[in-house]
Protein backbone atom coordinates (compact mmCIF):
# COMPACT_ATOMS: atom_id res chain seq x y z
CA UNK A 1 0.00 0.00 0.00
CA UNK A 2 1.24 3.40 -0.83
CA UNK A 3 1.37 5.99 1.91
CA UNK A 4 0.78 9.54 0.85
CA UNK A 5 1.02 12.93 2.37
CA UNK A 6 -2.40 13.20 3.86
CA UNK A 7 -4.36 16.26 4.56
CA UNK A 8 -5.58 17.46 7.94
CA UNK A 9 -5.61 14.17 9.76
CA UNK A 10 -5.81 15.66 13.23
CA UNK A 11 -9.23 15.35 14.90
CA UNK A 12 -11.10 17.24 12.24
CA UNK A 13 -14.18 18.17 14.20
CA UNK A 14 -12.33 19.52 17.20
CA UNK A 15 -10.35 21.66 14.80
CA UNK A 16 -13.42 23.07 13.13
CA UNK A 17 -15.42 23.52 16.31
CA UNK A 18 -13.45 26.60 17.18
CA UNK A 19 -14.04 29.42 14.78
CA UNK A 20 -11.37 29.07 12.15
CA UNK A 21 -9.47 32.33 11.86
CA UNK A 22 -7.09 30.89 9.28
CA UNK A 23 -7.13 30.84 5.53
CA UNK A 24 -6.29 27.53 3.89
CA UNK A 25 -3.46 27.92 1.41
CA UNK A 26 -3.88 26.16 -1.91
CA UNK A 27 -1.29 23.45 -2.39
CA UNK A 28 0.20 21.23 -5.02
CA UNK A 29 1.88 18.02 -3.91
CA UNK A 30 4.08 15.86 -6.09
CA UNK A 31 5.92 12.66 -5.38
CA UNK A 32 9.10 11.75 -7.16
CA UNK A 33 11.36 8.82 -6.53
CA UNK A 34 13.52 10.94 -4.22
CA UNK A 35 10.73 12.45 -2.16
CA UNK A 36 7.86 14.87 -2.14
CA UNK A 37 7.54 18.48 -3.23
CA UNK A 38 4.86 20.65 -1.68
CA UNK A 39 3.97 24.11 -2.99
CA UNK A 40 1.69 26.33 -0.90
CA UNK A 41 0.30 29.73 -1.88
CA UNK A 42 0.60 32.35 0.84
CA UNK A 43 0.53 35.76 -0.83
CA UNK A 44 1.85 38.53 1.41
CA UNK A 45 3.99 36.18 3.49
CA UNK A 46 7.75 36.48 3.44
CA UNK A 47 10.47 34.36 5.01
CA UNK A 48 10.04 36.02 8.41
CA UNK A 49 6.32 35.37 8.61
CA UNK A 50 6.65 31.69 7.93
CA UNK A 51 6.58 29.06 10.62
CA UNK A 52 6.97 25.36 9.96
CA UNK A 53 6.64 22.99 12.89
CA UNK A 54 7.07 19.28 12.96
CA UNK A 55 5.60 17.03 15.60
CA UNK A 56 6.30 13.40 14.98
CA UNK A 57 5.03 12.91 11.46
CA UNK A 58 2.70 15.87 11.47
CA UNK A 59 3.81 19.06 9.80
CA UNK A 60 2.10 22.41 10.36
CA UNK A 61 2.59 25.28 7.95
CA UNK A 62 1.71 28.72 9.28
CA UNK A 63 2.15 31.95 7.35
CA UNK A 64 1.59 35.43 8.71
CA UNK A 65 1.36 38.15 6.08
CA UNK A 66 3.67 41.09 6.65
CA UNK A 67 1.82 44.10 7.97
CA UNK A 68 0.61 46.40 5.27
CA UNK A 69 0.10 50.02 6.04
CA UNK A 70 -2.84 51.27 4.07
CA UNK A 71 -4.06 54.78 4.60
CA UNK A 72 -7.45 56.08 3.66
CA UNK A 73 -10.59 54.05 3.21
CA UNK A 74 -11.27 50.69 1.63
CA UNK A 75 -13.54 50.80 -1.39
CA UNK A 76 -13.48 47.15 -2.25
CA UNK A 77 -12.23 44.12 -0.38
CA UNK A 78 -11.74 40.53 -1.46
CA UNK A 79 -8.50 39.57 0.20
CA UNK A 80 -9.04 37.65 3.41
CA UNK A 81 -6.10 39.17 5.23
CA UNK A 82 -6.00 36.18 7.59
CA UNK A 83 -3.03 34.08 8.59
CA UNK A 84 -2.54 30.91 6.58
CA UNK A 85 -2.44 27.51 8.16
CA UNK A 86 -2.58 23.92 7.02
CA UNK A 87 -1.60 20.63 8.63
CA UNK A 88 -0.34 17.54 6.84
CA UNK A 89 0.42 14.06 7.97
CA UNK A 90 3.69 12.92 6.51
CA UNK A 91 4.58 9.65 4.88
CA UNK A 92 6.79 7.90 7.48
CA UNK A 93 9.31 7.32 4.70
CA UNK A 94 10.18 11.02 4.73
CA UNK A 95 13.50 11.85 6.33
CA UNK A 96 12.25 14.70 8.53
CA UNK A 97 15.78 15.84 9.35
CA UNK A 98 16.38 16.80 5.72
CA UNK A 99 13.20 18.75 5.00
CA UNK A 100 14.03 22.07 3.40
CA UNK A 101 11.94 25.12 2.55
CA UNK A 102 12.20 28.24 0.47
CA UNK A 103 9.87 31.12 -0.21
CA UNK A 104 9.44 32.84 -3.55
CA UNK A 105 6.92 35.63 -4.17
CA UNK A 106 4.38 34.30 -1.71
CA UNK A 107 4.77 30.64 -2.61
CA UNK A 108 6.33 28.19 -0.18
CA UNK A 109 8.32 25.37 -1.74
CA UNK A 110 8.87 22.51 0.63
CA UNK A 111 11.18 19.63 -0.27
CA UNK A 112 10.61 16.44 1.69
CA UNK A 113 13.22 13.83 0.81
CA UNK A 114 12.64 10.15 1.45
CA UNK A 115 15.15 8.45 3.67
CA UNK A 116 17.76 6.42 1.83
CA UNK A 117 16.52 3.17 3.34
CA UNK A 118 13.14 3.30 1.60
CA UNK A 119 14.23 4.44 -1.83
CA UNK A 120 13.72 1.81 -4.49
CA UNK A 121 17.05 0.40 -5.42
CA UNK A 122 18.22 -2.01 -7.97
CA UNK A 123 19.75 -5.23 -6.79
CA UNK A 124 22.43 -6.47 -9.10
CA UNK A 125 22.34 -10.17 -9.68
CA UNK A 126 25.74 -11.70 -9.65
CA UNK A 127 26.35 -14.93 -11.46
CA UNK B 1 10.38 -19.90 1.22
CA UNK B 2 8.82 -16.53 2.06
CA UNK B 3 11.02 -13.61 2.94
CA UNK B 4 8.12 -11.70 4.45
CA UNK B 5 5.21 -13.37 6.11
CA UNK B 6 2.06 -12.94 4.06
CA UNK B 7 -0.66 -11.05 5.86
CA UNK B 8 -4.30 -10.91 5.03
CA UNK B 9 -5.05 -7.34 3.94
CA UNK B 10 -7.11 -5.64 6.61
CA UNK B 11 -10.20 -3.62 5.87
CA UNK B 12 -8.63 -0.35 6.92
CA UNK B 13 -6.22 -0.70 4.04
CA UNK B 14 -9.02 -0.73 1.55
CA UNK B 15 -8.65 2.49 -0.40
CA UNK B 16 -12.39 3.07 -0.66
CA UNK B 17 -12.84 4.19 2.90
CA UNK B 18 -10.14 6.81 2.81
CA UNK B 19 -11.55 8.27 -0.36
CA UNK B 20 -15.04 8.32 1.01
CA UNK B 21 -14.12 10.14 4.19
CA UNK B 22 -12.07 12.61 2.12
CA UNK B 23 -15.17 13.36 0.10
CA UNK B 24 -17.23 13.77 3.24
CA UNK B 25 -14.63 16.18 4.62
CA UNK B 26 -14.75 18.20 1.41
CA UNK B 27 -18.53 18.46 1.58
CA UNK B 28 -18.38 19.43 5.26
CA UNK B 29 -15.88 22.10 4.43
CA UNK B 30 -18.02 23.41 1.61
CA UNK B 31 -20.92 24.03 3.96
CA UNK B 32 -18.84 25.51 6.73
CA UNK B 33 -16.57 27.82 4.80
CA UNK B 34 -17.45 31.48 4.52
CA UNK B 35 -18.85 32.81 1.28
CA UNK B 36 -15.57 34.28 0.16
CA UNK B 37 -13.99 30.85 0.18
CA UNK B 38 -16.90 29.40 -1.72
CA UNK B 39 -16.42 31.89 -4.50
CA UNK B 40 -12.77 30.98 -4.52
CA UNK B 41 -13.68 27.31 -4.92
CA UNK B 42 -15.60 28.17 -8.04
CA UNK B 43 -12.34 29.16 -9.69
CA UNK B 44 -12.00 25.47 -10.50
CA UNK B 45 -14.61 26.08 -13.15
CA UNK B 46 -13.92 29.62 -14.19
CA UNK B 47 -10.14 29.84 -14.12
CA UNK B 48 -8.25 32.12 -11.80
CA UNK B 49 -9.69 35.26 -10.25
CA UNK B 50 -6.94 36.76 -8.08
CA UNK B 51 -8.29 38.44 -4.95
CA UNK B 52 -8.09 42.21 -5.11
CA UNK B 53 -8.52 45.17 -2.74
CA UNK B 54 -9.04 48.82 -3.66
CA UNK B 55 -8.22 51.60 -1.22
CA UNK B 56 -8.51 55.34 -1.56
CA UNK B 57 -6.72 58.09 0.31
CA UNK B 58 -6.61 61.80 -0.33
CA UNK B 59 -4.18 61.65 -3.23
CA UNK B 60 -4.20 58.09 -4.54
CA UNK B 61 -6.10 54.97 -5.35
CA UNK B 62 -4.24 51.89 -4.20
CA UNK B 63 -5.02 48.52 -5.77
CA UNK B 64 -3.57 45.36 -4.25
CA UNK B 65 -3.85 42.00 -5.98
CA UNK B 66 -2.73 38.59 -4.76
CA UNK B 67 -0.61 37.01 -7.46
CA UNK B 68 1.62 34.49 -5.71
CA UNK B 69 4.42 32.79 -7.60
CA UNK B 70 4.59 34.99 -10.67
CA UNK B 71 7.52 36.44 -12.56
CA UNK B 72 7.55 40.21 -12.84
CA UNK B 73 7.73 40.08 -16.61
CA UNK B 74 4.60 37.92 -16.79
CA UNK B 75 2.43 40.57 -15.15
CA UNK B 76 0.78 43.16 -17.39
CA UNK B 77 -0.81 46.30 -16.02
CA UNK B 78 -2.61 48.75 -18.27
CA UNK B 79 -4.85 51.76 -17.91
CA UNK B 80 -7.41 52.75 -20.47
CA UNK B 81 -10.20 55.30 -20.09
CA UNK B 82 -10.17 55.11 -16.31
CA UNK B 83 -10.23 51.33 -16.30
CA UNK B 84 -7.31 49.50 -14.77
CA UNK B 85 -6.55 46.10 -16.16
CA UNK B 86 -4.29 43.51 -14.55
CA UNK B 87 -3.54 40.44 -16.57
CA UNK B 88 -0.85 37.89 -17.11
CA UNK B 89 0.07 34.28 -17.15
CA UNK B 90 1.29 32.14 -14.32
CA UNK B 91 3.61 29.33 -15.30
CA UNK B 92 4.70 26.43 -13.16
CA UNK B 93 8.13 27.18 -11.73
CA UNK B 94 9.30 23.61 -12.00
CA UNK B 95 8.10 20.83 -14.22
CA UNK B 96 7.16 17.60 -12.51
CA UNK B 97 6.86 15.32 -15.47
CA UNK B 98 7.71 11.94 -14.01
CA UNK B 99 6.14 12.80 -10.68
CA UNK B 100 2.92 11.52 -9.27
CA UNK B 101 0.46 14.30 -8.46
CA UNK B 102 -1.32 14.10 -5.13
CA UNK B 103 -2.85 17.53 -5.02
CA UNK B 104 -3.26 20.12 -7.72
CA UNK B 105 -5.09 23.10 -6.27
CA UNK B 106 -2.92 25.85 -7.72
CA UNK B 107 -4.01 27.42 -10.96
CA UNK B 108 -1.64 27.91 -13.85
CA UNK B 109 -2.51 29.86 -16.96
CA UNK B 110 -3.90 33.22 -17.98
CA UNK B 111 -5.97 35.54 -15.85
CA UNK B 112 -7.41 39.01 -16.14
CA UNK B 113 -9.07 41.44 -13.79
CA UNK B 114 -10.34 44.92 -14.47
CA UNK B 115 -11.23 47.73 -12.09
CA UNK B 116 -13.12 50.86 -13.06
CA UNK B 117 -11.68 53.72 -11.05
CA UNK B 118 -14.17 56.13 -9.50
CA UNK B 119 -12.17 59.26 -10.40
CA UNK B 120 -9.59 60.40 -12.92
CA UNK B 121 -5.96 59.38 -12.35
CA UNK B 122 -2.70 60.67 -13.77
CA UNK B 123 -1.83 57.80 -16.08
CA UNK B 124 1.83 58.83 -16.41
CA UNK B 125 2.39 58.70 -12.65
CA UNK B 126 1.03 55.24 -11.96
CA UNK B 127 3.46 53.00 -10.07
CA UNK B 128 3.38 49.25 -9.59
CA UNK B 129 5.41 47.08 -7.22
CA UNK B 130 5.47 43.32 -6.81
CA UNK B 131 6.57 41.88 -3.48
CA UNK B 132 5.87 38.63 -1.62
CA UNK B 133 3.33 37.67 -4.27
CA UNK B 134 1.28 40.82 -3.87
CA UNK B 135 1.03 43.41 -6.63
CA UNK B 136 0.51 46.96 -5.38
CA UNK B 137 -0.52 49.62 -7.87
CA UNK B 138 -0.57 53.25 -6.78
CA UNK B 139 -2.61 55.55 -9.00
CA UNK B 140 -2.31 59.26 -8.17
CA UNK B 141 -5.50 61.26 -8.70
CA UNK B 142 -5.43 64.16 -11.10
CA UNK B 143 -5.49 67.60 -9.52
CA UNK B 144 -9.12 68.02 -10.56
CA UNK B 145 -10.14 64.81 -8.85
CA UNK B 146 -8.53 65.61 -5.51
CA UNK B 147 -10.77 66.88 -2.76
CA UNK B 148 -10.31 70.59 -2.24
CA UNK B 149 -10.48 72.68 0.83
CA UNK B 150 -12.35 75.87 0.12
CA UNK B 151 -11.80 78.67 2.51
CA UNK B 152 -14.83 80.78 2.98
CA UNK B 153 -14.16 84.08 4.54
CA UNK B 154 -16.94 85.44 6.64
CA UNK B 155 -17.13 89.14 7.08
Amino acid sequence: MKALIQNDTRPANAERAQANPYATPEVNIYETKDGYVLEAEMPGVNKDGLEITLEGHEITLTGRPANEVVSGETLFRERLGADYRRVFDLDPAIDTARISARMNQGVLFLTLPKSEAVKPRKIVVSE
Amino acid sequence: MNIVKWQRPTLTNWPGFGRLSDLRDEIDRLFESPLTELTRTSQLLSGWTPALDVHEDKNNFIVKAELPGMKREDIEVSLHDGTLSISGERKAETKHEDAEVYRAERFFGRFQRTVTLPAAVAADKVKAAYKDGVLTITLPKTEEAKPKQIDVSVN
